[in-house]
């Protein structure tokens, strides 16, 4: 407990005065971003139900309201992009890139492919390697299966969970700790979301691999 | 007012734009995408980089990322009132975790962001939709050795997603 005395305005200090409003995990993290097809909310990664295959989720465009969903879009502009890096450099060693194409309502699926271009600037990597509809808001999820790969696209519920509205109190120094139950701002949100399945054996693992989500605009 | 002179001016402009590219640039007609946001772990920009260089930080490819903001990630983790944590890591080596913001992910073992049921532990070998991340977040930065330090700090008494995930594909829940 003799933290709790410089922690409050060490906490207030820092984080009001230097970060601003604060959002949660990655939703509406910078202010290029917030509010636009771009925004990242949270990345996934994990084993499926068949434990040979990794499951990669890519969540975009935040804190939909229900009322708000079924006009939500994919943005043809945005590619939304998963890096893997099997080499422990932090580099990408392989891309798994999701296109939108808006004339035929379709998420395309590029990769996974050694990039040619690597860092901040991309291109699409040969071709697609599956596709599947979106799916609309209230229809049962559409899945795509091709070359060994799984893709849904569409809106979801946010996966996400956090007590933000408490923790910016606690910020604020208008509250000393979290409530018991806490309450979950991320409760009745949507967001825009593409699941990817595939073989573990497609990404060249020798066990481990970093991995992060990119969105990226056409220029 | 639009004249033939002007237009002819565009066409040639546009042309020498194009021939430059195709100088520079042997793919002149591949279409491009730059970056604008990135994530790995979960809250890393959104708590401990500042206003000023959040954008910056999205468009700082991971294998950048430590040179350009450890000390800054370091010294917020003073300003939290860290010490070395129940992972038994010190604030320079949690900074030198942090500072990189990707996803570890093990292909072979369990995936999760911090499993305690499991033995040994599981930490850092993905992230599932269940993990409750910010709790394990809080008890990381504010926890101590032990991670019973600041108990009104480290759970946000949120413990799970406000509907149930799918066992099979796409996992994540219908929306609301």
């Amino acid at each position: 407990m003799k933290h709790k005395k410089f922690l409050f305005p060490a906490l207030t200090t820092v984080i009001l005065v230097t970060a601003g409003i604060l959002y949660a995990s990655d939703h509406a993290d910078a202010p290029a971003v917030t509010n636009t097809t771009s925004d990242i909310t949270d990345l996934y990664v994990f084993a499926g139900q068949d434990a040979n295959n990794l499951v990669l989720v890519g969540n975009t465009q935040g804190l939909l309201s229900p009322g708000s969903t079924a006009a939500a879009k994919f943005d043809e502009n945005t590619l939304i992009e998963f890096n893997i890096d099997n080499t422990n450099d932090n580099i990408e060693d392989l891309v798994i890139q999701c296109k939108y194409d808006a004339a035929t309502n379709t998420m395309n699926i590029y990769g996974p492919v050694a990039p040619s271009e690597k860092g901040t600037r991309s291109k699409l990597e040969g071709n697609v390697t599956a596709s599947v509809a979106v799916t609309a808001y209230g229809s049962a999820p559409a899945i795509g299966t091709q070359n060994g790969i799984k893709v849904f696209a569409g809106p979801r519920d946010d996966p996400f969970f956090f007590d933000l509205d408490q923790f910016k109190k606690i910020i604020a120094s208008t509250a000393s700790g979290f409530n018991n139950p806490g309450t979950d701002h991320f409760a009745g949100t949507n967001v825009m979301s593409v699941v990817v399945e595939l073989p573990k054996s497609m990404l060249n693992s020798s066990g481990k691999l970093n991995v992060w989500l990119e969105t990226k605009k056409k220029i | 007012m639009i004249t033939p002179v002007k237009i002819f001016s565009v066409i040639i402009t546009c042309s020498l734009f194009a021939i430059s590219c195709k100088k520079s640039d042997k793919n002149s007609n591949a279409v491009y995408y730059q970056q604008q946001d990135q994530a790995g772990r979960p809250a890393l920009n959104t708590v401990f980089i500042s206003a000023a260089n959040k954008d910056k930080f999205n468009v700082t490819p991971p294998s950048e990322q430590n040179a350009a903001f450890s000390s800054e990630i370091s010294a917020k983790l003073t300003a939290f009132g860290f010490t070395t944590n129940i992972l038994e890591i010190t604030n320079a080596q949690f900074t030198s975790v942090l500072a990189t913001d990707v996803l570890n992910v093990s292909t072979t073992g369990e995936t999760a962001f911090y499993d305690p049921t499991t033995s040994p532990v599981t930490a850092l070998t993905g992230r599932r939709l269940q993990d409750d991340v910010i709790d394990v977040e809080l008890t990381l930065i504010f926890g101590g050795i032990n991670g019973s330090s600041n108990p009104q700090l480290t759970s946000d008494h949120v413990n799970g997603n406000d509907k149930p995930f799918l066992s099979s594909f796409p996992y994540l829940a219908a929306p609301f």
